[in-house]
């Protein structure tokens, strides 16, 4: 079982679209993981079932047992999240502020703050329309999205993939080169870097590509729209080939690209016949370069 | 045009590239055609607003957090800092204490906790804000160093200094970062009016769900503005119809669009039609901050 | 010598864990004696944040003298494990712990 992970870096360059595709190119023989849990839309593509859900807790929240409290204020005063406000003599805790640094739990005379795990959202294993199974999860309001979230999919989809005996687990990375996108690429085989021909773009590229080299993992790199801007298109391949970065296909900017997102399909599946080519083209290429 | 005292609009959206920066870009230049505006780039790990216009540096400054600092001759290696830290900054190899000021998220529990005062806070620099100007608009970012996790205090810090060195200008724009994460919250949570812009596709319906309801959360008004109009479907037009949430425009898709934008380039300047697009949604995005908060 | 090993199970025929700071299981031969032993390490798999240094910290306290591993600790764990001086041996992933170790003894394993 050999793991890809795809990332861009930023939004937006159709990096779902892309891994969707995979998804439902090699049907069956794979596992798809979402970790782009900040804004999971893969399951719009792949109709999930929910077969399987459970709640997700992550880091700590400290609350206030008022019946246990004394009123003295040390909480508030410790706290450098103003987190702690105090309203007729009552304090009380925003879960919005709080860090969940514990902080006052450790500072109460009374022992009436208690830190509970926070409940951050809910993760999925679905079955879906590939003929595959999903990973998938979804945040809460303002709870951040952590590497703890992204490994407990990934791992999951491990799991599974060893259970249903696939051949690949393939993750929608998280955004950004943060926390999240380390935990996504932690125990990768080989990474998609998506990218797009625009001024951000290439920087965007080649900060996510710092990450991928200091964990020696092989990369090919996928650059869509790639007929939007001609110069910014050569500055990325010169970037691939002074990386020794295989260049695994361009995709034109295209309608079909959005028109088969709106049908809730994969471009794979319902986009120009030239993007379904392509696309089939670099996923076999993507399996000879995963060894 | 403008007759309320100051008016801050934070423009978000629930996913990356829906054309965010390039609304807030746009919208910061054509206002200042006619009068000052701030536009503060929130999006700190990867703020490339300023990648659209050419303006002159006119103050830079280096952000801070406080982090521990160990002092090797007072520690007894009780280990109680260790303990403390929620976050594992802070731990203990062998003889030494050793601090990771990325891990640490600046709550002085190890510090304060120390029975022998052994981790003084002292300050780390965690990046730059830097403010830029071109005529009527004045440019403010800050960047995170790489590998700097903590986004939210970037973003308080940078509201703060926009707020404080421009009391006088009417108009501030905030470019938020995407998502419904901490940082988004910091970044819209005292705005009077949040713009969030999204796609008619599947995709951006489900992201712009998600960004609704964390508007909602603070009772912000809101708008939509739809961009790349006519591709996908109408599915965007009828949740906000439904729900009653006011779109203040909808910016047709187009190649050349997507050109300007990957050369850097404000669209507005080369397409007349987005003038007007840009003027409706101000003063849509005026007429609902009069309503004020929920 | 001792060898510790980042891993999914605490046998010889166990995976090694390709990630560092969310492995299962911290597994350590000694060589002196041939025992095999492990620490669990799942506590640590459930931080939200910080895992590569709670678990450097572990390792710091096993204080083997190669650590046989994945992808290779993340840069904060990589800057507390300078702080020693054991050997870092990547790229062991897909092999059983047997497998590493025979790796290892003929000196295939890259150096991290």
């Amino acid at each position: 079982m050999k793991e890809i992970v795809v990332v861009s870096g930023k939004g937006g360059t159709g990096k779902t679209s892309v891994t969707a595709s995979f998804s439902y190119l090699g049907g069956a023989s794979v596992i798809t993981a979402d970790c782009d849990v900040d804004a999971a839309d893969m399951h719009l593509l792949l109709k999930p079932d929910f077969e399987y859900s459970e709640d997700f807790y992550s880091g700590e929240i400290s609350s206030i047992d008022q019946s246990a409290c004394i009123r003295c204020g040390k909480c508030a005063e410790v706290c450098r999240f103003d987190a702690i406000t105090v309203k007729d003599g009552v304090y009380r805790i925003d879960p919005l502020r709080c860090e969940g640094c514990g902080y006052c739990s450790r500072v109460c005379p009374a022992e009436a703050i208690v830190n509970k795990e926070r409940l951050a959202g809910k993760w999925h294993i679905s079955n879906i329309r590939t003929g595959g199974k999903m990973v998938h999860a979804r945040l809460g309001i303002g709870a951040d999205n952590s590497g703890k979230l992204v490994a407990r999919v990934k791992n999951e989809a491990r799991e599974l993939a060893l259970e249903e005996r696939a051949d690949y687990v393939i993750v929608d990375g998280s955004p950004g080169v943060g926390c999240p996108v380390v935990s996504s690429l932690s125990g990768a085989n080989f990474v998609i870097l998506v990218t797009e021909p625009t001024v951000s773009g290439l920087h965007d590229l080649k900060r996510v590509y710092e990450l991928v080299k200091k964990f020696h993992i092989k990369a090919g790199c996928i650059i869509n729209k790639a007929d939007i801007n001609p110069e910014q298109h050569q500055a990325i391949l010169n970037f691939l080939a002074e990386e020794d970065i295989p260049h695994l296909t361009d995709l034109p900017y295209d309608g079909q690209f959005t028109q088969a997102i709106t049908t809730g399909k994969t471009v794979a599946e319902s986009g120009s016949v030239r993007l379904k080519e392509l696309l089939s083209a670099c996923w076999e290429k993507v399996k000879k370069l995963t060894i | 045009m403008i007759d309320a005292a100051t008016i801050t609009i934070a423009i978000a959206s629930g996913k990356g590239g829906t054309g965010k920066t390039t609304l807030s870009t746009n919208m910061a230049a054509f206002i200042a055609e006619r009068e000052a505006v701030v536009l503060a780039d929130l999006d700190v790990e990867e703020p490339n607003s300023g990648l659209f216009f050419r303006a002159e540096p006119v103050h830079q400054e280096v952000n801070y957090k406080a982090i521990p600092q160990w002092d090797e001759s007072k520690c007894t290696l009780c280990g109680i800092c260790t303990k403390a830290c929620n976050y594992h900054a802070v731990i203990r190899l062998g003889p030494s204490i050793v601090v990771f000021p990325e891990l640490c998220h600046s709550c002085y529990a190890c510090s304060e906790l120390c029975p022998e005062a052994a981790l003084p806070m002292v300050q780390k620099k965690t990046g730059i804000l830097s403010e830029f100007r071109t005529g009527n608009l004045h440019f403010i970012e800050s960047r995170l160093d790489i590998g700097e996790e903590q986004a939210v205090p970037a973003i308080a810090k940078t509201k703060k200094y926009a707020a404080e060195k421009h009391p006088k200008v009417r108009l501030t724009l905030y470019d938020s970062p995407p998502g419904t994460s901490c940082p988004v919250i910091e970044a819209v949570r005292d705005a009077d009016l949040v713009i969030l812009v999204t796609e008619p596709t599947p995709f951006g319906l489900h992201d712009l769900k998600l960004a609704v309801e964390t508007v909602k959360v603070f009772g912000i008004p809101f708008g939509v503005v739809i961009n790349r109009y006519g591709t996908g479907n109408k599915e965007v037009d009828e949740y906000c119809h439904q729900e009653q949430i006011p779109v203040l425009a909808r910016i047709p898709d187009s190649r050349r669009i997507a050109e300007l934008y990957s050369a850097g380039k404000l669209i507005y300047r080369e397409i007349p039609e987005i003038r007007e697009i840009l003027e409706e949604i101000l003063n849509k995005a005026i007429t609902i901050t009069k309503g004020g908060r929920k | 010598m001792k060898i510790a090993f980042t891993a999914s199970g605490t046998s010889w025929e166990s995976k090694i864990d390709p990630r560092f700071g969310r492995a299962e299981f911290l597994v350590i031969y000694d060589e002196a004696n041939g025992t095999l032993s492990s620490i669990d390490n799942s506590s640590v798999k459930n931080e939200a944040h910080g895992a590569g240094t709670a678990t450097a910290q572990k390792i710091f306290e096993i204080s083997p003298d190669v650590l046989i591993t994945g992808n290779g600790p993340g840069d904060h764990a990589s800057t507390a494990l300078r702080h020693s001086k054991m050997k870092i041996l990547v790229n062991a992933h897909d092999m059983t712990l047997k497998q590493a170790y025979e790796q290892y003894q003929k000196g295939l394993l890259n150096e991290f």
